[in-house]
């Protein structure tokens, strides 16, 4: 698993609060086997007009200055609805190695460990920050040091945010839940044999 | 599986009870290591993990624990013919390959017991009071109406699950959601789960297992406990549960895969430990009134934009919250509604009775009473998707596919359907269907697609009127 220590990149602002897993990455793209390439499909109803292949100039991700953005903020409860690690995909592929929000959905917000991804949560005053900043500045960037559990930019903003320490430890180290999970193999057979009594 | 005993001094909650039986170890700081009695699988979650087991030299711990079956892609009209769409075709050899190479058991295509995953598990008698259950998918919480704690999950922790048969769970909160009273009549289960989704929002339960209690639930049968269980991820809460009683007992008893016997009796002895204990602590608590639930209908494009069905489509200016009017303006924009309008005023030209929700056997009766002796509209396309093979076959027997015929329904084979139209089932842009499904997103049941989330008898009587009526004046004919 990619492993998450300092990152500084591109913000892109999405300005709508309880996106849906549906919106994320919609089910007719959920039908391939494999765990690349979602990148071209996400927010595909949004980012593509009717026809599928025009670009939507009025979605704000399909602004030019925004290629490349790697830091995706947006409002409450990103990631809603399905259980579709796809969406965590999606978001991978396109580009974004961390998501600020002032809440996630529970299964989002799981799966986005499982894949290197960092969801921060912020406080609502913050985040509407980031957006101000994200307007005023072309351009805006901002540093994610899990590290220091900080976010910060170039014009004197700085927040702390909270991570759970172990899900921050194998972030920093790319590491490997079920390779973690079976060491502690000779437990799982004794919890299965004491079930047999 | 053993359960300390009941004590006054130290009660415990449902959840304090199956979570401490299936700890494998917890580490200080650490998410717990927890224990997966059953495994779920379906073909669009599973094929990256099956992959990752083959890359990593893995096998399934436990095969036996697992069981698989097609039902997102599969075509609900002839099963006969090979699928027409090459990619839902693919995912679903993918997994025959993957389960025919790890030796999972897998109810296929062409097979009776094939169904959409969470019909198949309780119906089998897989799903028991104690067990913890998992799936890739979010709506797994509907075999927490058995008394387990069952939740969905994403394909990295479907590999996993089939690589260790446990899953690294931090332990969540507990919220009891308690009904009093009594349902009025034609208030059905899913519109209870549908209010309590209205009442605390698709964020109210993040973070929370929630336990839901009181006599409108314990009144409630199996298959609707199903349903209001199958919602609680709507409501942001990964897992919901009801305590198990004689209802469950009863309904158990003789299904195939639950024990039988003398076993059985020992279960049951043990499920009745099960129930959280008096005086056991909630984390969070919220009490409703059964009088207080209508009918209900979603009008917008998240399952807690709900209102009773004597009300009318709300206006921006209702909400107080500036983000909340926002919502509210984009979801009356995509659904083509006008602040004001009366609900009963509100035509459509789809319906789909059917998804894990509602498409068991007592939704259907509850449609097909409605259906008796009335014709489908004339300008409504109506569809009946039964939940499994053996819901469908259930229903031949009853003669409720002839009421649903001869009302000018169309009668399909078992799967997911138009859900969430990952196969030929779908609304084309700007239709309005009434669903008895769990999710009216935007483009859920196809792009442009307008969802309204009700009951069977509700969809069924919208679907001979045409537009939104309110079930309770309904007139049913012998």
């Amino acid at each position: 698993m990619q492993s998450f220590i300092v990152h500084n990149g591109l913000v892109a602002t999405l300005d709508r609060a309880n996106v849906d897993t549906d919106q994320i990455i919609p089910k007719q793209f959920l039908k391939r086997i494999e765990r690349t390439g979602f990148g071209q499909f996400l927010f595909f109803d949004w980012r593509f007009l009717e026809d599928g292949e025009t670009v939507n100039p009025e979605f704000e991700l399909n602004r030019p200055e925004l290629s490349g953005a790697s830091v995706l903020v947006t409002r409450k409860n990103f990631g809603s609805g399905s259980s579709r690690e796809h969406a965590v995909w999606a978001l991978d592929d396109y580009g974004f190695r961390c998501v600020i929000a002032p809440s996630f959905a529970d299964i989002f917000f799981n799966n986005s460990f499982k894949n290197g991804m960092l969801p921060i949560v912020l406080d609502e005053a913050d985040v509407d920050e980031l957006f101000a900043r994200a307007a005023k500045h072309p351009g805006y960037r901002l540093t994610v040091d899990l590290n220091k559990q900080l976010i910060s930019d170039d014009f004197g903003f700085a927040k702390e945010f909270v991570v759970d320490a172990s899900r921050k430890h194998n972030l920093l180290h790319g590491l490997d839940d079920i390779a973690e999970t079976l060491l502690f193999e000779d437990k799982i057979t004794k919890f299965e044999v004491s079930r047999q009594s | 599986m053993s359960l300390q005993k009941n004590s006054a001094s130290n009660p415990k909650t449902m959840l304090d009870k199956i979570w401490d039986s299936h700890i494998v170890d917890a580490p200080a700081g650490k998410p717990a290591i927890i224990y997966v009695d059953l495994h779920l699988v379906h073909e669009v979650t599973s094929p990256q993990a099956f992959d990752g087991l083959r890359l990593n030299k893995r096998k399934v711990r436990r095969p036996e624990r697992t069981i698989a079956t097609p039902d997102h892609n599969v075509p609900t009209s002839d099963r006969a013919l090979p699928i027409a769409d090459p990619i839902s075709r693919k995912q679903i050899e993918t997994l025959r390959n993957n389960c025919a190479e790890f030796g999972i058991r897998l109810f296929d295509i062409g097979d009776v017991r094939q169904g959409i995953v969470h019909v198949i598990g309780p119906e089998n008698g897989y799903t028991q009071p104690g067990m913890t259950i998992v799936c890739g998918d979010s709506h797994t919480a509907t075999h927490g109406a058995f008394g387990s704690l069952a939740f969905g999950i994403g394909t990295s922790e479907v590999e996993h699950v089939l690589a260790t048969q446990t899953l690294l769970q931090f332990k969540p909160k507990t919220f009891e959601l308690r009904v009093d009273g009594a349902l009025p009549r034609g208030v059905t289960a899913k519109d209870m789960i549908l209010y309590l989704i209205g009442q605390i929002g698709t964020a109210g339960g993040t973070g929370y297992v929630i336990e839901y209690t009181g006599a409108c639930m314990m009144a409630l049968s199996m298959e609707q406990r199903m349903t209001v269980c199958n919602m609680s991820i709507e409501a942001g809460a990964r897992a919901g549960m009801i305590a198990p009683d004689q209802t469950t007992f009863d309904y158990l008893k003789g299904r195939p895969e639950a024990p039988s016997g003398d076993a059985f009796d020992k279960a049951v002895a043990l499920w009745k430990q099960l129930p959280s204990d008096p005086g056991a602590a909630f984390d969070l608590s919220k009490i409703y009134h059964g009088a207080d639930i209508q009918p209900q209908v979603t009008w917008g494009t998240n399952p807690g934009q709900v209102r009773g069905i004597d009300q009318s489509v709300p206006s921006p200016s209702d909400f107080e919250d500036a983000t909340e009017r926002k919502s509210t303006e984009q979801a009356l924009q995509y659904m083509g509604l006008t602040a004001g309008t009366p609900l009963q005023d509100v035509e459509l030209n789809r319906v789909f009775i059917g998804s894990c929700t509602n498409a068991r056997i007592e939704d259907l009766r509850a449609a097909a009473a409605v259906a008796k002796g009335y014709k489908v509209s004339g300008h409504v396309n109506a569809m009946v998707v039964p939940g499994s093979g053996q819901v469908k076959r259930q229903a031949e027997q009853e003669g409720l596919d002839r009421v649903f015929k001869d009302a000018g329904f169309d009668w399909r084979e078992a799967g997911c359907s138009m859900c969430l139209a990952m196969n030929p089932d779908k609304l084309e842009p700007g239709e309005r269907c009434a669903s008895t499904s769990n999710r009216n997103f935007e483009g859920r049941q196809g792009k442009g697609g307008r969802t309204h989330l009700v009951s069977p008898a509700m969809a069924a009587a919208a679907a001979i009127s045409g537009h939104f009526v309110d079930i309770r004046d309904w007139s049913y004919k012998a």
